[in-house]
């Protein structure tokens, strides 16, 4: 239920993210959600890509410092309240929600958010038992 | 005015009686009570007799900041702890300062030299001296602070920071004298003008700074800020502390070595070849009167020359030019030594392995600021902005809780530090001065 999630550090210097993507373009990788943070120094990206380890790969390769964790995708329905239905859930146990970020779907009336928990287990049974869907990494990296 | 006219003014011939003489009895009682000395005598095959003129001394082996670490912390005593009055230690690399100590005549010894160069920086008996030196294990404040009290001026035990209550005093007070750091001293200068404080209307008349690298465009700006006469000070706390020279207000031209206590040389950095007066090199000194912590030929690692002229205040004392670098990597931040090793250290006991790190000095409204770059390798790279921020928040605290000086913590990427010959380039001293 896991779905792993490559990161990259980043200085705050332009031209930065367009060497990622263009190194992981290089590659053939084709990057399905993003989402960046950053201070005024530095980020840090965040990617779900279809290729996990060619990705790594290939941004070691040029010096930079990759980073794996896992995530968890969610379906959320498509409309007003949404996004809060889950998060209402997950508040009652008091499960913290570290980051989250779209994932771009076309051709589909759910949304899927990327969630990052640091009780990553227990968020996952929270969620099924309170019948969200929850997406297979193997699946996420092909939607 | 001259503090001790007969030691300070005496022919170089009986000067360098004195001096033989002193220099004898120290070899002499070092190599009976300090074990480290006897050693280092026997393994360079000569005996303290042996040393029959000054020129002789060339025969004795350097001692180094190394050796003062090894013997840490008393090793290097020469008197059991009981005739030990003073303890002082200054920073050194991985977390051991090098610490001193002085016997009661040591005190007074010290005492007689700062006041001596108070003196010679202007001073009188008649005078305030503010000073702003930090107070504590650093030998500057209390340095300055028992001289002043030999010469019979009254001293402000201000220390240093908190800069505004400083410029009340200097204000309320009406000192004559400061003594600080150059750095903070132009800092000073700074917090006044904001405060609508003019130095025309304060009461200085001279100033005595050191114990950190400055330049003669910076003695201008002081001199033109505060509309006061600047004098430098040199002085470690190996050797003794702040008053080990100083220049005469008359000249500005050069450190009087205070000769009768002190016994400088010149050597080649490279071949350890002493050099003749004039020639650049690194300053080397043997105490001659110190008791406690007397040291042989310690390598100061600062560059200087000796010029054995005469000069116009009538001191017979050969001075050093004003320091104008050090032989290592060193740096010296708002008066505090900063090894990049320490922050080597700081950096291996986060993450565990060998990091890569950058030390880039500059000097900002005339304060020195450091920033230390770090590598974001695997280990401590973290996909949370809160913890990377985290990270730069935990080597800052940690680097200002060893070597006593804020830093600026900035993480950048991998292979960003450049390096030359594939040893990353360590630091990057952007002062000028």
């Amino acid at each position: 239920m896991k779905v792993e999630q490559i990161s990259v550090f980043l200085e705050n210097k332009s031209g930065r993210i367009a060497e990622v993507t263009g190194i992981l373009a290089e590659s053939g990788i084709n990057i399905r959600a993003l989402s960046l943070a950053d201070t005024s120094d530095f980020g840090v990206l965040r990617m779900i890509v279809d290729n996990n380890q060619k990705a790594e790969e290939a941004l070691k390769k040029h010096n930079f410092t990759v980073g794996k964790t896992f995530v968890v995708a969610v379906e959320i329905e498509d409309k007003p309240g949404g996004l809060y239905k889950i998060l209402s859930i997950l508040h009652k146990v008091s499960i913290n929600v570290e980051y989250m970020y779209a994932f771009v779907q076309p051709n589909s009336k759910n949304a899927v958010m990327i969630f990052r928990f640091e009780k990553l287990e227990e968020a996952v049974r929270v969620l099924q038992e309170n019948g969200v869907v929850v997406i297979d990494g193997d699946k996420v990296y092909t939607l | 005015m001259i503090f001790n006219i007969e030691y300070e003014t005496m022919p170089r011939e009986a000067l360098e009686a004195i001096q033989l003489r002193r220099l004898q009895a120290t070899l002499n009682r070092v190599y009976a009570t300090v074990p480290f000395y006897q050693k280092k005598f026997e393994e360079a095959g000569i005996t303290p007799s042996e040393i029959r003129s000054l020129a002789d001394i060339q025969k004795i082996p350097f001692t180094t900041k190394q050796d003062l670490r090894d013997n840490y912390p008393f090793g290097m005593f020469a008197v059991p702890m009981d005739n030990v009055v003073r303890i002082h230690a200054s920073s050194g690399t991985t977390g051991k300062p090098t610490v001193v100590g002085y016997t009661a005549r040591d005190i007074g010894t010290w005492s007689e030299l700062m006041a001596r160069s108070l003196s010679a920086g202007g001073a009188t008996r008649g005078d305030i001296i503010h000073n702003a030196y930090g107070y504590g294990l650093f030998t500057g404040g209390l340095g300055v602070h028992y001289g002043a009290e030999k010469l019979g001026a009254s001293i402000i035990p201000v220390s240093g920071g908190n800069t505004k209550r400083q410029i009340i005093i200097m204000k309320d007070f009406g000192p004559t004298i400061l003594t600080a750091t150059p750095s903070y001293t132009l800092h000073l200068a700074e917090v006044a003008e904001e405060m609508g404080v003019s130095f025309k209307d304060l009461k200085f008349k001279y100033g005595i700074f050191g114990a950190e690298p400055w330049s003669e465009s910076m003695r201008q700006e002081i001199e033109n800020k505060l509309k006061i006469i600047a004098v430098d000070i040199y002085g470690l706390s190996e050797v003794m502390g702040p008053g080990v020279a100083i220049e005469c207000h008359e000249a500005k031209a050069g450190l009087h070595i205070y000769e009768d206590h002190f016994i400088a040389e010149i050597i080649d950095p490279k071949t350890g070849k002493a050099l003749p007066y004039g020639e650049t090199g690194e300053l080397v000194f043997t105490s001659i009167t110190k008791e406690a912590f007397p040291v042989i030929r310690y390598r100061t690692r600062d560059i200087s020359a000796l010029n054995p002229e005469p000069c116009i205040c009538g001191r017979s004392h050969v001075r050093m030019k004003r320091v104008s670098g050090r032989t290592d990597d060193m740096l010296i931040i708002r008066g505090v030594n900063v090894f990049p090793s320490q922050i080597e250290s700081v950096l291996m006991q986060i993450d565990e392995v060998e990091p890569h790190y950058q030390l880039v000095v500059d000097r900002k409204d005339n304060l020195d600021t450091l920033s230390v770059l770090v590598e974001v390798g695997e280990h401590l790279f973290s996909d949370e902005v809160r913890n990377l921020q985290n990270l730069e928040k935990k080597i800052s605290k940690d680097i200002k809780e060893i070597l006593g000086v804020s830093a600026a913590v900035k993480l950048v990427e991998p292979k960003t530090i450049v390096r030359s010959e594939g040893k990353a380039i360590r630091v990057i001293d952007n002062r000028k001065l």
